[in-house]
Order: structure tokens, then sequence, then C-alpha cells
């Protein structure tokens, strides 16, 4: 065989997971907490600057998974890589530097702090190097300037100096989107960003996070349908820990096991 | 850096220059009155003022409650107190050994404590503490239970020496007006905005990349060594030493100091520790039983006063304007 076609042969039988553009591998991933399996041997990887829901119905290991890619959790079997690297038994912090950001499904802000202190400590967090003792971190220019385009982006400009603890729910998903996308990662993992929210808020998030995409790879973990729909390019479906079906948004809506797993309930 | 930024703002930052100044003026009010008795007074509250703020910056701003605190005290006052049983008395000397053997005991014992949170922290700080207090009973060489003398005050190169009384207020004040400004800085800078995030979401923190395990540290070391140096001061102050300084009941008490005075207030411990000692002061001369009103008092802050003095000042002006 001419080399040339080897070359080819081998690439044709690597795992399709080895794409240039691809961002975050799940590899055969398993969690079990006793008997309860919460990750049931998933596969899955969103691409770059693709946007990847993953839907399923309550209990189906959402927040589990995402706490196993953001190392909160650690998982007992399977591999997680970010852009060829494996990070599976990483620390949180690690993670976040290499460009790992998420955002909470029960919202969590620091709430002693100012709208602006917030995003701020997420900005400090990506420049690193803040072992400064002395001068005051409000009046670091690039720093809060970056927290306030942050803000911006997320329509929170006004609001900047105000406690957090005083915003309102929806103000609070605002502040986690906008904390998330401060630190410039290349891959957002948004847990149910939508949760608790009126048919408004909703409408504004789904705005906020099409102006964001493109940018980072998003793993968006969401019940909404309407959002899911309107925002992903690929639709992963979780039943029970395992991943039942991956596809276009389109062939999902018309996938008669999704339909049987999930999608018919409501 | 202009002087804007350190300039008071609002009733308490009036409340705190108000306080400095009249804290300058102590000394010469009590030789005009002759009342050295006052100076004493004045003088153990500025120290254990000085401990106050230190153990606010971890407590306060950090979220950390230590209940081991006095063991710096401590600490602090037989790094004056063993070095002038072998006949050295250079303060300088002393005061690298504060930092040297506070810094370390911080270091050593953060990485297990800081492991740790809630009421384990709370636990495990105490433990610790009481370990160095029953090491200090046991050291029958320097006096044990019944501690040691201390004969001379700290010297220091060029005949400089804190003699006299006044002289050793002054120092101490510098130093509190020092230790407000350095944690005044800390709390502002980009470091002291990671400590008050911790407090509120640690967790949150780590997740934007943040190893909040190590700054926590470096906060615990930097109060740990603040502290050290009030004991130092306290030890030339009470020319003794012993296990009694660093007891768990003065961790508590300090605790309390910052408490009533406002947690996560810049001047807030300084006010506490004086309304801690005048108020142990004036119940102890009115009636023997004072412990008991001062018990009910402690709880009757802790239920209802929350902010301490410092959130009471706010509340005072806010009605007002």
């Amino acid at each position: 065989m001419p080399p040339v076609a080897v070359a080819a042969a081998q690439i044709a039988t690597l795992p399709a997971g080895r794409d240039t553009d691809m961002l975050l591998e799940v590899i055969d991933l398993y969690k079990a907490f006793g008997g309860v399996v919460a990750t049931n041997h998933v596969s899955l990887e969103v691409r770059e600057g693709e946007v990847h829901a993953v839907i399923g119905p309550n209990g189906a290991g959402k927040t589990t998974l995402v706490s196993q890619l953001t190392g909160e959790l650690r998982p007992d079997g399977g591999r997680v890589r970010l852009a060829g690297r494996t990070i599976t038994r990483m620390p949180t912090h690690r993670r976040a530097r290499l460009g790992v950001a998420r955002s909470f499904q029960i919202t969590s802000v620091v709430n002693n702090l100012s709208v602006l202190e917030n995003v701020l400590l997420a900005v400090q967090a990506h420049a690193g190097h803040n072992f400064r003792f002395w001068r005051p971190a409000l009046r670091c220019r690039d720093l809060v300037d970056a927290a306030h385009a942050s803000l911006q982006r997320v329509g929170l400009g006004e609001l900047a100096d105000r406690s957090a603890a005083d915003l309102s729910h929806g103000e609070h998903r605002q502040l986690e989107i906008a904390m998330a996308t401060a630190t410039q990662p290349r891959l957002l993992l948004l847990d149910e960003p939508m949760a608790g929210m009126g048919r408004e808020e909703t409408v504004r998030m789904v705005d906020i996070l099409n102006t964001i995409r493109g940018g980072p790879g998003i793993l968006l973990i969401e019940h909404d349908m309407d959002a899911v729909f309107a925002l992903a390019d690929r639709i992963s479906v979780l039943v029970n820990g395992a991943v039942i079906a991956c596809d276009t948004p389109d062939a999902i809506r018309n996938n008669a096991q999704v339909k049987a797993a999930y999608l018919g309930e409501d | 850096m202009n002087l804007k930024s350190l300039s008071p703002a609002g009733p308490n930052g009036w409340v705190m220059v108000i306080t400095l100044v009249a804290l300058v003026l102590v000394p010469p009010y009590t030789v005009l009155a002759n009342e050295p008795f006052f100076l004493d007074l004045v003088m153990r509250a500025v120290i254990l003022s000085i401990a106050a703020v230190s153990l606010n910056l971890v407590l306060g701003y950090g979220g950390m409650i230590s209940f081991g605190h006095a063991a710096y005290l401590g600490i602090g006052a037989y790094c004056v107190g063993i070095p002038g049983y072998y006949g050295i008395y250079d303060g300088v000397f002393q005061l690298l050994l504060v930092v040297a053997v506070c810094g370390v005991f911080a270091l050593v014992t953060g990485l297990v404590c800081l492991r740790t949170r809630g009421v384990y922290f709370i636990m495990i700080t105490l433990a610790f503490a009481q370990m160095v207090f029953y090491a200090m009973v046991s050291l029958d060489e320097y006096g044990g239970d019944d501690g040691l003398v201390i004969y001379e005050r700290s010297r220091f190169p060029l005949g400089g020496a804190i003699g006299d009384s006044i002289t050793l207020y002054y120092v101490c004040l510098a130093v509190l007006v020092a230790t407000l400004l350095l944690v005044h800085r800390i709390v502002n800078s980009r470091f002291g905005l990671v400590i008050r995030g911790t407090a509120g979401n640690d967790a949150r923190l780590q997740s934007l990349g943040l190893p909040t395990f190590r700054y926590r540290l470096i906060c615990y070391v930097i109060a740990g060594i603040m502290c050290g140096i009030a004991g130092w001061l306290l030890g030339n102050f009470t020319l003794f030493i012993s296990p009694e300084m660093m007891n768990w009941i003065r961790s508590g008490e300090l605790i309390f100091m910052v408490v009533l005075g406002g947690a996560g207030s810049l001047f807030g411990p300084v006010l506490g520790t004086g309304a801690f000692i005048t108020l142990e002061e004036f119940l102890s001369g009115f009636t023997v039983y004072w412990q008991l009103y001062f018990g009910i008092f402690l709880v009757l802050v802790v239920l209802f006063g929350r902010g301490g003095l410092h959130g009471f000042i706010e509340w005072l002006f806010r009605r007002r304007s």
C-alpha cells in the first residue's frame, strides 16, 4: 500500500474525537453513587464554537455530568479531554485556568460583594497573579473595564454598584453569565440558565446567549425546549444516566425513542 | 496613590479619626490628671485592639472563625520572655523571632485547619491553641503554670528603648495605626477581594479558577503574625508572661470583641475592644457578680446587635439623614 493510502486508512480508523476542531470529548464516562448509576457510559463531544444541548427528564444525571466536567465530582471511569488534553482528574481551578467555565443551576454568586466585584473576581481569575496586597482592586483600570464590558453584554451595566444579594432571580442568572464569560472561556458549561425564569426573562436570556455563541463552545443543559431548539446546533438526550440519542434539533424532534422517553411527557 | 482612598468615608470613618486623635491625647491627660492607672487601662485596650483587628482579617473578612487566636498573643509574649530569660532584650531579634515563630505556626496549623469548614475549623483551631497552652504549662524551665517575670523591656539599636510607659504607649498606638492601614489596603486589594469572596462563596471562586486554599492560608499567616506583634507588645506591657495569655477564654474574648464591634468592618474591632474593656472595668467596680451581667449583655448583643457597634453607628446616621 502506498504511504498516502496508509495515512488515509489510519485517519479513517481514528476515533471521531481526533478532529482538530474538537473542543471537549467525553469518553465512556461512568459514575455511580452507591447502587445508583448517575452517569452510565456517557460519550459526547462539543466542537469549537458549537452549542451542544443536553436534555433529559429530571434525575437523568445532567448536573452530575456537568460536575464531572468541571472537576467538582470525580468520575469512577472514562475520560474527559479538553482540546486533546486529558483533564479527567484535574482539580477545578486548574480546569478553569484552561478555559472551562460554568454557570450553576442553583444561582451561585458571591452575595456579600457588589455586582461589579463578582465579575471582577472572574476577570482577576483569568488575569492570574492576584497576590497583590496593596493596590485597591477597584483602581486596576484594565480589570475594571473588562468587568464593566462583561456586565454591559448581559445588560447589567446599570446595576454594577448594587450588592449582588439585592438582585432579582433573573438578574442573578444574567450575572452568572457575565461571570462565566468574563473569564474568556474556551468551553462554557451552562447548567439550566433559564431555570425558574418567566417567559420574558427567558427570551432575554436566549438573546444574551445568542450574542455569545460562536465564541466559546457551549454545553447547554436546559429544560425549556423552546430555548433549546432556538439555540442548539446539536442535542444529546440523557435518560437514566445514558445518552439515548445525539443529533440535530430537527432529527431529535422526530426521533421516536426520544418522544417516548421524554418529549412525549410534555 | 492619592490620599482620598485613605480618608475616612461615612460616619464610621469619622468615628475612627476622632477615636485615634483622642488616643493620642491620652498620655498628656493621665499626666495632668495624675492617673497612671488610666494609661495602663487604655494601653491594654490598644494592644488587644491590634489582636482583634488581626482576628477580624480572618474572621470578619475571610469568614474563618478561628477559636485559637490567643495562641499568637501568647507566642508573641513568650518571644519577649524567653529571650529575656537568657538576658537577650534586643527588640529587633525578638520581633524577628515573633515573625518567624508565629508565621511558621500559622503556616503549619493553617495547612491542616483550612482543609476543614464551619464547626470543625473552630474546633481544630482551638485544639492547636490548647496544644501550645499545655506545652507552655509543662515547660518548667520557663515558669510553667506560674509564668515568668520579664525584667527589662525591649531595647533597640542606637540607644532606642521603650523604658517608660508613655513611650511604650505611643509604640502600641503606632502599631495599631499601621495594622489598620495594612488591613485596609489588604481587604481592598485584589488579594483581599478574593479573601472576601471566599467568605461568601468559596466553591464559586474555585470554579472561576482561583485556588482559594492558597489565598486563605496566606491570609491566615498574615493575621497570625499581626497578632504575634500584639503579643510582643503585651509582653513588654505586663512584664510578665504566663500560659494564661493563650487560654481559650482569651480566644473567645477576642472573638467577642470583633463581633461586638462589627465583624468585617475596619474599625469595628477597635470599638468592640474598647467597649469590652470599659464594661469589664465598670461592671467589676459595681458588683462582684459582674460576670453574670456581662454574660447577659453578651447574649443580648449576639441576638439583637447584628453588625455590632459599626452597624449601629451606620444605622444611627442613616436614620438622621
